[in-house]
């Protein structure tokens, strides 16, 4: 009798082990998608101001666009909080998209190597942004259902594991979720 | 979740399978090369006990185990110089690009880049191999990257993304080696059977009875010499065509698009030029084997048991009815 107890005892340890481990996983899962996000974002903040200084001259009639760009990027880069942020990250992927959809009606752009290179890279920093947050949101997903489930949820309420934030994507951005530019294909705004 | 738990149990499955085909080929060419043995006569059986040293059998096992090591340290270096790839040139914006394309599906994927190679060839066709995702090449053909626009690129990028993500590119590996190996072994099996036929009257001679033990043997191994290549080819395409399904589906899991891959399969069944690097050895690695061809007819069942992947119509027809599956509009919202 006291052997079945022990077995019973024994099982329900392990179990809770594998648990906590699993909810540890996810959450360093969690905080590697994060930064990959953010090391994405930091390139694109280094880049436009590059891009911005090669199209500039092309682009006369566009101050507008470009100086939308520059100006969410600058509210991205000062921002303090994670909540300013992410909405300042949000209009910057809007006014990205908008310049990389604009410039598909200069043809001079098309010549100037410097400008195509630049316009590659930001682009696929965008996509690079979107299939992080894609990952970070699928890990945050996993991790909150975990804390939510039985039985993982005993572990997640004793060891103050909490449920994680999705990245939300700009209104916009969740009816296209891929920029994809560079094949021609305007994005709907 | 549920798509994480699946990956990680195919990735055991593959794992599992690797080994299983190592383990399977160990035997079969044991087997082989007892029959060797005892046809050249330096095993002898006489009342029913053995005599004599196994030297052949220990030959092909010696065979196989280097032809593993090798092929699971070198198989992806061997195959990129067969088809004679390299690397491509980044300075070419077009070149660039897919390198690009791979680290965005790497981070959809949740894994580090692997290697980006180019073939000369303008066929579109792109494959991946490797042992492990740590250790992975992807290469793609000229004409891929001169046919297809960016989103068609990720699809099909995706799609090897995930046979390496699911270790099928060491099963594929390890299943080009086994096909090989047995295939070579036991055609040297009949060479010695019908061109030297020296060995074995000698053992007869001994007389020491043995004959039908020795006739059995014969007739085993003889029967396995015809029979091994061909299921191993049998099991070997049937584990190919699923997995093709299966990193169809992954791909699209990656890029969330069911477009990109569809678009991109239709370009390559449009597309008239063959590939030509590809032999029968590395045919199977690739996204649409090219050895296979495009033929639309593939619908005969014995067609359909020697082939390493579906045929491409099949392909594009499931990825149309994930289209209009109402399950993908809820993976699309999560994003």
């Amino acid at each position: 009798m006291g052997y079945i107890v022990l077995l019973i005892v024994a099982a329900i340890v392990v179990c809770a082990i594998a648990a906590y481990n699993s909810l540890v996983r996810l959450r360093n899962e969690i905080d590697g998608s994060w930064r990959q996000i953010d090391v994405q974002l930091k390139r694109r903040h280094d880049l436009i101001p590059n891009l911005v200084e090669a199209v500039k001259g092309y682009m006369q009639y566009e101050r507008d666009t470009l100086n939308q760009v520059v100006e969410a990027r600058a509210k991205a880069v000062n921002a303090s909080d994670q909540g300013t942020r992410i909405a300042a990250e949000n209009q910057l992927s809007a006014g990205i998209g908008r310049l990389l959809a604009v410039m598909e009606n200069y043809p001079q752009l098309k010549a100037d190597e410097n400008v195509l290179r630049l316009q590659e890279e930001l682009t696929t920093t965008e996509n690079q942004i979107a299939f992080a947050r894609q990952a970070y949101n699928d890990v945050v997903l996993s991790l909150n259902t975990r804390i939510q489930t039985f039985p993982s949820n005993l572990i997640a309420g004793n060891f103050g594991f909490h449920a994680a934030e999705y990245f939300k994507a700009a209104p916009e951005d969740q009816a296209v979720p891929k920029v994809d530019l560079a094949m021609g294909a305007p994005r709907v705004q | 979740m549920t798509a994480a738990s699946d990956f990680r149990a195919l990735e055991a499955a593959n794992r599992r399978e690797s080994a299983v085909l190592v383990a399977a080929m160990i035997a079969i060419l044991a087997a082989l090369g007892f029959g060797l043995d005892v046809w050249a006569g330096s095993i002898r059986i006489a009342d029913g006990s053995l005599s004599g040293f196994p030297l052949l059998t220990i030959f092909a096992l010696i065979f196989g185990a280097v032809q593993a090591v090798i092929s699971f340290y070198g198989g992806a270096g061997l195959v990129l110089l067969s088809v004679h790839a390299r690397p491509p040139t980044p300075d070419t914006i077009q070149h660039q690009r897919v390198l690009d394309t791979i680290n965005e599906m790497a981070i959809a994927a949740r894994m580090p880049p692997p290697r980006a190679y180019l073939m000369d060839d303008p066929a579109p066709n792109a494959f991946a191999t490797g042992r492990d995702p740590a250790h992975s090449v992807i290469c793609v053909t000229q004409g891929l990257v001169d046919t297809m626009d960016r989103e068609e690129l990720q699809g099909v990028i995706g799609h090897e993304m995930s046979h390496i993500r699911d270790y099928d590119i060491r099963t594929m590996m390890m299943v080009a080696v086994m096909v090989g190996g047995i295939a070579m072994l036991s055609d040297f099996f009949f060479r010695m059977m019908f061109y030297s036929g020296g060995g074995g009257r000698r053992s007869r001679n001994d007389k020491n009875d043995g004959g039908g033990a020795i006739f059995v043997v014969y007739l085993a191994t003889l029967i396995l010499a015809v029979v091994a290549p061909f299921f191993a080819r049998l099991v070997a395409m049937a584990i190919s065509r699923q997995r093709e399904y299966l990193a169809d589906a992954s791909s699209v899991e990656f890029t969330r698009n069911p477009h990109a891959l569809l678009r991109a399969l239709e370009q390559i069944a449009k597309s008239e030029s063959p590939l030509k690097a590809a032999t029968s050895g590395t045919g199977h690695l690739f996204i649409v084997n090219p050895r296979e061809g495009l033929r639309e007819d593939r619908e005969r069942f014995f067609d359909n048991l020697l082939s390493t992947h579906p045929p491409l119509t099949k392909r594009i027809e499931r990825l149309r009815a994930m289209l209009g599956a109402p399950g993908q509009a809820t993976a699309v919202a999560h994003s």
